[in-house]
């Protein structure tokens, strides 16, 4: 292809490219390198229906004068990057310090808002992905296997969970865990233990969470291997018949390699999605047992009246790109390598 | 029933004809911005009589409201000209000065306000306060008489007459609290000014919750969480609403604005609301100041936009907290405004403000500090810290924002 075909046509794209994710990340990138002015603060006298009372306010000229001169805020270098509320440096040398073997020093490191958050969004990540992979793969056999009259509603149905807003999906779900609610009062009964309470433990609001994500996630790899599913070629698999594979060798050895690409696919787009856990977390009200990476971004912003912490969140956002990048090297560089020979071959 | 709503249609357009004439505003756009609650709708909705003619009013509430107050101000010209705020809202729209001084409207335009209802900072009037708020007791009187208990007074006794109530076997939660969130953070908060506590040294923003005062409200607030519902770091306002007027709750410090509520003859039974009984907030660790904060509501006007609207916005709020709204809408809140009657669920509210409450503080690094309680006692709640660990926490996430705010 010529390089002026080539380059019309690739421009819309580019153009989109820069300026929907280039440009945001450069821009939270610089951001997370500042902090606020210092704020002047003058005493003053507050009366308020309740009664008078000297209290500390902001005195506004003398900080806009200093907000005219350096809009930007003060320069930072990596002070937002190393406090308490993200990588934590000096709490981490602290509490190594200070910790009298190994399980103290993890009680004190998962304390930091950061971490904890981190071995939530990791544990998601990777308890999640595997799960929707495998009950994805299985639901597009069985439905394969269906005859034609029920495959179309079956469809619909498997595809529901995955069409309800996750917002709406989790709150649905929260409120028939309740321990007034379908799902929750059955358990009690099973268990036979009126204090059972899936909101009360972070362990089970965990399990809850792992849960909500296969069930809202497991439609998007099902349907992806249904696709799949119907271009394997017949010849291959009648052949593998003749040649007295029973049907789970059938599945291991014609079915799976020729799906494999299809799984990197889904785990490249779910190790995406699910390092970005949110929408449960608000969902369930669940914030006190479980907080991801993006939930502490949110937090930012909705901390105090409308006073949000932009450097904070623009931090922590950058700490997430760096940790999907992190995860998704080893399954890009195996697909780029799977890729190589095919090209040559070509 | 069509011929009836074309009726009360055209009741209404004259209505609102009749009142326009006297809102005395020539021209300019009123846009008001707020909250989502019935004390709320009430006063927007008088201020909106006041559109027709050269002015148009429009009228934006929304539960999150204090998520997009900064924001909406900021811009210029800004979105609302008018946000309703509280005592922890205004000082977050004063940090960046994008409320204005009232006081030549006020001089100019305002009749009948009561001296209580002005918000001064340092001379200035920056809110109109039109109503006030906090959290008091709620509590059940047939379920404390069957107890054989008396309506306590302090949460000590609160803790007793739960156990009572246990013992016997009339409820397995008696205690509900709004322990989710910022809910929480509150709760600590009022908790701990119940103590006698001081969150900053004084004279600075350095924070000072790290101490006896601070443990003893944490053992205070797990003690109270016994005997609650084992779901409560999920518990919200409108979740204590509803397992109240479901009856499965008997003693809750919930806000004056929900007492109308779960007394209005709605979502509950007659034999729940009738027992349904306030008073003042409970007293703790011997003290003698009810353990809340005090909050006022009221009107501002914004800074970034023209005079002219700016005058149109105020006369058209004090049509809007004019003494017959406030007479007829009595028993949505406890108004501050001249002329209006008490209001029959608000006697928790007055008993509490009476015995000394503090209003919750106007400080400008106060945000941080609430949103670090609400996130840090957590795990002390859960039992997986000490009361002195979760406080260090409290502390040292408060003192990261704070430093990026520039306050330290």
């Amino acid at each position: 292809m010529p390089h002026h075909t080539f380059f019309k046509f690739i421009w819309p794209s580019a153009l989109a490219m820069l300026i929907f994710i280039a440009l945001p990340i450069v821009s939270i990138s610089i951001q997370s390198f500042f902090i606020e002015h210092e704020k002047v603060l003058v005493v003053v006298e507050n009366c308020t229906p309740f009664g008078c009372k000297k209290e500390t306010r902001v005195d506004i000229e003398a900080s806009k004068v200093l907000e005219e001169e350096k809009p930007l805020g003060r320069f930072n270098w990596f002070g937002t990057y190393t406090n308490r509320n993200h990588l934590a440096f000096s709490e981490l040398n602290q509490a190594w310090k200070e910790s009298q073997n190994f399980n103290d020093f993890l009680g004190e490191v998962f304390n930091l808002p950061f971490y904890k958050a981190l071995s939530f969004t990791l544990s998601y990540t990777f308890i999640v992905t595997p799960l929707v992979i495998i009950i994805g793969f299985f639901i597009a056999l069985a439905v394969n296997r269906l005859p034609s009259f029920f495959k179309g509603p079956t469809i619909f149905i498997c595809l529901l969970p995955m069409i309800i807003t996750p917002l709406i999906g989790s709150l649905v779900l929260f409120w028939m865990i309740d321990a007034e609610g379908i799902i929750g009062s059955l358990l009690q009964i099973i268990f036979d233990d009126q204090n059972l309470s899936l909101k009360a433990s972070p362990t089970l609001t965990w399990v809850m969470l792992f849960v909500y994500g296969v069930w809202h996630h497991a439609p998007f790899a099902f349907v992806v291997f249904y696709a799949g599913l119907q271009t394997i070629p017949r010849d291959a698999l009648e052949s593998a018949m003749i040649d007295g594979a029973n049907r789970w060798e059938q599945t291991r050895y014609v079915i799976i390699p020729h799906l494999m690409p299809l799984a990197v696919f889904i785990s490249l787009i779910q190790l995406m999605d699910n390092f970005r856990v949110f929408e449960p977390i608000v969902g369930f009200n669940a914030q006190a047992s479980a907080t991801s990476l993006s939930w502490l971004i949110y937090n930012d912003f909705r901390s105090g009246d409308g006073d949000m912490l932009f450097g904070s969140a623009a931090a922590t956002s950058i700490l997430t790109i760096i940790g999907i990048s992190i995860l998704m090297t080893p399954v890009i560089v195996r697909t780029w390598s799977a890729n190589k020979p095919v090209i040559g071959a070509r | 029933m069509f011929f009836k709503t074309i009726l009360t249609a055209g009741a209404i357009g004259l209505l609102s004809t009749a009142s326009y004439a006297g809102c005395g505003i020539d021209s300019g756009s009123v846009r008001i911005g707020g909250n989502d609650f019935p004390a709320y709708q009430a006063v927007a909705e008088a201020a909106s009589q006041c559109s027709g003619g050269g002015v148009t009013v429009s009228v934006d509430l929304n539960k999150d409201h204090k998520d997009r107050q900064v924001a909406s101000l900021t811009a210029n010209p800004a979105e609302f000209t008018s946000s309703l705020a509280n005592n922890s809202a205004l000082s977050a729209l004063m940090n960046d000065g994008l409320v204005r001084p009232l006081n030549n409207l006020i001089a100019k335009h305002a009749s009948g306000l009561q001296d209580m209802q002005f918000v001064t900072v340092d001379g200035e009037v920056m809110a109109i306060a039109y109503m006030a708020n906090a959290q008091h007791l709620f509590y059940r009187s047939d379920i404390l008489d069957a107890a054989g208990v008396a309506p306590p007074k302090t949460y000590e006794e609160v803790l007793a007459a739960a156990k009572t109530i246990k013992d016997k076997g009339l409820m397995e939660y008696p205690i509900a609290g709004t322990y989710a969130g910022w809910n929480l953070g509150l709760e600590f908060i009022n908790m701990y000014l119940g103590h006698g506590g001081e969150f900053f040294e004084s004279g600075s923003a350095k924070p000072a919750v790290n101490n006896s005062k601070g443990v003893a409200t944490l053992n205070m607030m797990k003690s109270l969480t016994e005997y609650m519902n084992p779901d409560f770091l999920t518990y919200d306002s409108n979740a204590v609403q509803a397992d109240w007027e479901a009856g499965k709750v008997a003693l809750t410090n919930l806000w004056g604005s929900r007492a109308g509520p779960v007394t209005d003859g709605e979502g509950s039974t007659p034999e729940i609301e009738s027992n349904t009984k306030f008073t003042s907030a409970p007293t703790v660790a011997g003290g003698s100041r009810p353990a809340t904060t005090l909050w006022w509501d009221g009107f501002t006007v914004a800074t970034n936009i023209s005079d002219e609207d700016a005058e149109a916005t105020f006369k058209a709020m004090m049509n809007g907290i004019s003494m017959q709204m406030a007479v007829a809408n009595a028993e949505k809140a406890n108004w501050l405004i001249k002329g209006a009657q008490p209001n029959p669920a608000g006697v928790g509210v007055l008993a509490s403000a009476s015995g000394g409450a503090l209003p919750y503080p106007m400080l400008p690094y106060f945000g941080a500090m609430h949103s670090a309680i609400g996130a840090e006692i957590v795990d002390f709640l859960q039992g997986n810290e000490t009361a002195e660990k979760a406080l260090e926490d409290v502390e040292a996430a408060y003192i990261a924002a704070a430093t990026e705010k520039g306050f330290l």
